[in-house]
């Protein structure tokens, strides 16, 4: 039903159930918000989109009041103005006045409100108490005196992701966002996603840098940097330079890598190949166990093991259910164990001078790095990791011209890879490579479904699933003639809270479950270029399609640099040396991660 | 034992019980019995009579005295000469001529006429009683209402009475019982608001304590009226005695079948259970109530949707005060026209206020509404205590600042409306020459600055501003522009902050520029300059566009 108001005396109509800055936007009024962010949280506690609506007795917040058949709406009267204009001024007095030395100079939310509202002077006194901030995880900075308590990283953090690390504490102008019942984020539960760093609008929660430490390493002549980069980030890079979401940037972001001195430009993708050779060979192999041997030891349905803060969501919150979990490193330490074993070999430069540099859309990642179990090379497999938004600022610290760079491509042999590892950046892509190379194993034809796209898990429905009838199966594989194979993808922790807990009532009757720990999946992730909304994953999932599809390879198991892995390396997937490179074993989490590390 | 033919009778509140209240009952009731008359004299507890200034207090009937400041040491003599030897001990007598107040609750008046309505028991029954609540036509309202009256004649009953909330805000309570009423749902609730939180109110306090079968019966009717079947009474931590009492009354009334299934044989069910508040003023609105009833943190909700079609639990829900839901026996059972013969045309009743401040008598009292302030310093307070009155502050701290020429007004929610003021909650804050209005000023800010729960940035930040500004007031070094900048923060936090306690810290404020801007003005320092605060930096921040 279609409602009808004005806003700022020009007539609107819109749907029953908008709020009035939806139908603000619709007539073209740009009504300024600062907590809201669409579907994600709206307390109306920031007071920066204020509007005056005629019988009101105050004014009210667009952004979460609904609009009303007949309502006059003015968002630009005096009172109101006046109001939003205090309301930031109020919020730029207890924030830290250090603009030009923060990480958030120019992209912050906080400052374009202040310059958009013609704030020239704050004329109150900061007041708050000030704290250092808490480096205390390998992931996550935050500095809570520029926090302006907007609570969008409490409503991801506790909606979103159902993990509910942060919440506010202490009351009125004592308030702060707490972590748990402690007062830093690694005594905690918290799975370092980053998503409370991907929507904070001021500097106030950032990744742990890395920057530094990288560039030392390629100022040492003695070392050998190599860099991975993830599939998510050449869909997303170039939003650090003003390009629009979705603009596909994978041969200027290897050209700024090779100029930023990497000594090889190599790609995340080539593991993410390989992952899906051991995984769907594990996941063959568990259906067998299952099906034929009748092991009753053997666990399924099978989840992937590729995302971090999934990982650490598991160790924490359904340890019961690690031994579904793949025994698979993620493609990241796949890359790392094989950049300082096998490459290392290849290239005749020793393990220890080999440095791993990892562009990831992930703040878990740098956990992931330091983990116990990811040193199988002897040393630490992966030695820095840096977010998209990083290697953004390193380019520019560096004084390159992204935008107008030409292209180059990945070297060989760990730069070569499929459009199957492309699409390990979004939800449900993970899937569609596995049973790309699984149905081709077991029946020897390809997956018979147009572009090889599995659709029915695509998009950002939360949890999304998917039926593949096995027929005319090789010989090999006859036991899984007829089976009709269930899988299910979900990303958002949420969202994988609800398949955990299907699989662990025993009602989910899947095979096999994809889990991406950030909505929309990596090309969502923490680490990403702010800020990610729906309208933005969508640009960067159908970036990520794109990619793929213009490959000449898209299947994992045709990647020729794969073949020759096993030929000359790893012999045979889930073999001794894959055994001991590129799988794992995770262990429930105790009371807090401290504990498990001692 | 016989009837007794005397009663003495001691109020237990949480003042008197602090200073001793129980053990000058212990000793009254063992010297009785020390001369023989435990048979003809009953020594009761009852609730509070009132005053809050003269100790513990004893009322002797039928012979209608009232002693004050005892001790145990003063209740032996008491018995001894009074109850003993028929001689009246005029050396504890309360000084000076008693307030009515007592002399009301004192007093059998017929039904009907004007008088204490609210805390009519209150002093008269022990609360722990619900045999005496019963014999005080308790639970008669109640017993009509569901085999009499359908609901939708009890709310009409309520409409009719022109009954106004008595938390602070005077929406008419049967419109809001009106808007719950049609909303259909599993589950439907009743709360009683008895977060009582405003400083220097403590009417819901004294009301629970001395009569808290009133309330239940209130509530049982708001329930029988609306159809809901569940309650909770959100009784704040600190009162103690109130929520012994109530649970103790509740217990009692489920005893008799008051409370449960089938009421009194018909098929209305109502039941109710305590909660008990953490301390935080905020809880006292009705949306942060219910997040902290659900066991969130106390913040206010968004509204719309309003509590009575998403309250607790998101089911429709309808919260009243205490005082108001303990009007409503006296209006069913005495009727709307009855009820609307009281107070004025738009606050008909009577109006619970408590008195604090710079007054002979400060205390509890009830009367008609459209009182003066200058009649209820002058005759139920009996007067200032000392000095000169200067100001009064209706409604607690989040109240209007009242002066000298506002002492004439009669005191009901439309004509203080219609001088500028809003009547509030009850209390009455009396002050003398003595209270400088920058002290009282930042008193209030620190207070709202202390209870703000932080949730929106106006009154977060907003406070901080004032109770710097306020401070400076208080010390006599205020900058010039102060008072303009205290004016514009306030009156856009008026508008701008998410609920009435950020909306709120304008009302003292600026009704104190009304009457005392020349002392705010006197109290602005030229020689004292404004520190330079520093520049934003926008010539970067016109870069990101």
């Amino acid at each position: 039903m279609a409602i009808n108001l004005t806003i700022d005396n020009q007539p609107v109509s819109v749907e029953a159930g908008s709020t009035v800055l939806e139908a603000a936007r619709e007539s073209g009024v740009i009504i300024p918000t600062l907590c809201h962010m669409d579907g994600v949280s709206s307390p109306g506690s920031c007071r920066v989109c204020l509007v005056e609506i005629e019988g009101a007795r105050t004014l009210q917040p667009a952004c979460v009041t609904e609009a009303a058949d007949g309502m006059k709406v003015k968002t630009n009267s005096k009172q109101a103005r006046k109001a939003r204009k205090l309301s930031v001024e109020l919020m730029l007095a207890n924030h830290p006045w250090d603009c030009n030395a923060c990480v958030r100079n120019q992209d912050c939310e906080l400052q374009s409100l202040a310059q958009s509202m013609g704030i020239e002077e704050v004329r109150f006194p900061y007041a708050k108490e000030t704290n250092p901030a808490d480096k205390s995880t390998p992931a996550l900075v935050r500095d809570m005196d520029k926090c302006i308590l907007c609570r969008r990283c409490i409503g991801v953090c506790q909606d979103v992701q159902g993990v509910g690390t942060l919440a506010p504490r202490s009351r009125g102008f004592e308030t702060t966002v707490g972590v748990g019942a402690g007062d830093y984020l690694e005594e905690a539960i918290c799975v370092q996603c980053g998503q409370c760093s991907a929507v904070c609008p001021v500097g106030a929660i950032y990744e742990q840098e890395s920057i530094d430490q990288v560039w030392e390493a390629l100022d040492d002549p003695e070392k050998h940097v190599v860099v991975q980069t993830a599939p998510a980030i050449r869909a997303a890079l170039g939003e650090c330079f003003d390009l629009e979401p979705g603009t596909r940037v994978t041969g200027r972001m290897v050209t700024a890598l090779r100029r930023l001195g990497f000594d090889k430009v190599f790609d995340t993708n080539f593991t993410a190949d390989l992952t899906i050779i051991e995984e769907g060979h594990e996941f063959l192999t568990r259906l067998k166990k299952a099906l034929v041997d009748q092991d009753q030891s053997v666990k399924l349905p099978m989840f992937t093991s590729c995302s971090p803060g999934w990982i650490n969501y598991m160790e924490y919150f359904y340890p019961q259910l690690l031994d579904n979990l793949s025994s698979c490193k993620s493609p990241q330490q796949m890359f790392g164990a094989l950049a300082k074993t096998y490459y290392a070999q290849q290239q005749g430069v020793e393990a220890k001078d080999v440095v791993v540099v990892s562009i990831m859309p992930c703040t878990a990642k740098k956990y992931e790095a330091g983990r116990e179990e990811m040193n199988d090379s002897g040393y630490q497999d992966v030695d820095y990791v840096l977010t998209t938004r990083e290697l953004g600022r390193m380019i520019n610290q560096a004084g390159i011209d992204f935008v107008n760079l030409p292209d180059s491509e990945q070297d060989s042999p760990l730069g070569i890879s499929s459009g199957a590892a492309d699409i390990f950046a979004n939800t449900g892509g993970v899937m569609e490579a596995a049973l790309r190379t699984v149905y081709e194993v077991v029946t020897g034809r390809p997956l018979p479904m147009d572009k090889l796209h599995v659709t029915p898990i695509h998009g950002l429905e939360g949890l999304k699933e998917a039926v593949l009838p096995l027929e005319n199966c090789l010989e090999e594989w006859s036991f899984l003639e007829g089976v009709e194979a269930k899988v299910a993808v979900a990303h958002g922790l949420d969202n994988a809270r609800k398949v955990c807990d299907m699989v662990a009532s025993g009602e989910a009757e899947y095979h096999f479950i994809e889990i991406m720990c950030c909505p929309g999946g990596c090309i969502g992730g923490g680490g990403q270029p702010r800020l990610t909304t729906d309208e933005v994953r969508k640009a960067r999932i159908g970036a990520i399609y794109t990619e793929d599809e213009g490959r000449p390879v898209r299947k994992s198991h045709e990647n020729p640099a794969v073949t020759q892995i096993y030929k000359d390396f790893l012999g045979e997937p889930l073999g001794h040396k894959s055994h001991e490179l590129l799988h794992t074993h995770y262990r429930p989490k105790g009371e807090t991660p401290a504990e498990t590390k001692g | 034992m016989a009837q007794p033919r005397m009663y003495v009778m001691i109020p237990i509140d949480a003042d008197t019980a602090l200073i001793g209240g129980r053990e000058v009952k212990s000793r009254f009731s063992s010297e009785i019995a020390r001369h023989g008359l435990s048979d003809e004299v009953a020594v009761m507890e009852t609730g509070s009579f009132g005053p809050s200034n003269q100790g513990v207090l004893a009322a002797v009937q039928p012979d209608g005295v009232v002693y004050g400041n005892l001790t145990p040491e003063k209740a032996a003599e008491i018995v001894r000469e009074h109850l003993v030897k028929g001689r009246v001990c005029g050396r504890f007598f309360l000084p000076g001529e008693y307030p009515p107040t007592v002399k009301e609750a004192m007093q059998e008046r017929p039904r009907g006429e004007a008088g204490r309505i609210v805390l009519d028991n209150c002093g008269r029954i022990n609360p722990e009683s619900i045999e005496e609540y019963i014999a005080a036509d308790g639970y008669e309202a109640l017993g009509r209402a569901v085999s009499e009256m359908t609901p939708e004649q009890v709310l009409e009953e309520v409409k009719q009475s022109g009954l106004r909330g008595r938390g602070g805000a005077g929406f008419p309570t049967g419109v809001k019982w009106g808007f719950c009423a049609p909303c259909k749902a599993e589950r439907k609730f009743v709360i009683c608001n008895a977060d009582e939180g405003e400083p220097g109110t403590f009417k819901d306090r004294l009301i629970m304590e001395g009569d808290p079968h009133k309330v239940i019966e209130g509530m049982a009717l708001c329930a029988y009226a609306i159809s809901a079947s569940e309650g909770f009474v959100y009784i704040r931590g600190e009162y103690k005695l109130s929520i012994s009492r109530m649970r103790q009354a509740i217990d009692e009334a489920r005893r008799l079948g008051l409370l449960g299934k089938n009421i009194f044989g018909s098929d209305f069910n109502f039941d109710l259970e305590i909660k008990i508040g953490a301390g935080a003023y905020i809880c006292g609105e009705e949306t942060a109530l219910l997040e902290s009833m659900e066991g969130k943190r106390g913040v206010p909700r968004m509204k719309p949707p309003f509590p009575a079609e998403k309250g607790y639990l998101g089911y429709p829900t309808n919260v009243n005060n205490v005082e108001t839901l303990a009007a409503v026996p006296a209006i069913i059972r005495c009727g709307a026209a009855w009820f609307k013969g009281m107070g004025t045309e738009s606050t008909p009743g009577t109006k619970v206020y408590t008195i604090i401040g710079h007054v002979q008598r400060p205390g509890l009292i009830e009367v008609s509404a459209g009182v003066t302030l200058r009649e209820i310093i002058n005759e139920y307070a009996d007067g200032m205590s000392e000095g000169k009155f200067k100001m009064a502050q209706l409604g607690g701290t989040a109240g209007d600042v009242l002066g000298t020429e506002m002492l004439d007004v009669p005191m009901d929610y439309d004509a203080m409306q219609k001088v500028g003021h809003v009547l509030g909650s009850g209390a009455i804050l009396i002050m003398n020459q003595s209270v400088g209005i920058g002290e009282f000023l930042d008193c209030c800010m620190q207070f709202f600055l202390h209870e703000s729960c932080g949730n929106c940035n106006p009154c977060r930040n907003g406070l901080k501003v004032l109770k710097d500004i306020t401070g400076r007031f208080k010390q006599g070094k205020a900058y010039a522009g102060d008072i303009e900048l205290m004016e514009e923060v306030s009156m856009t936090m008026k508008s701008a902050a998410f609920c009435p306690l950020g909306q709120s810290p304008a009302a003292p404020l600026m009704s104190a520029l009304r009457y005392f801007r020349p002392e705010l003005e006197a109290a602005i320092d030229p020689t004292m300059e404004r520190p330079r605060t520093q520049r934003v930096r926008l010539e970067l921040a016109e870069l990101m566009v």
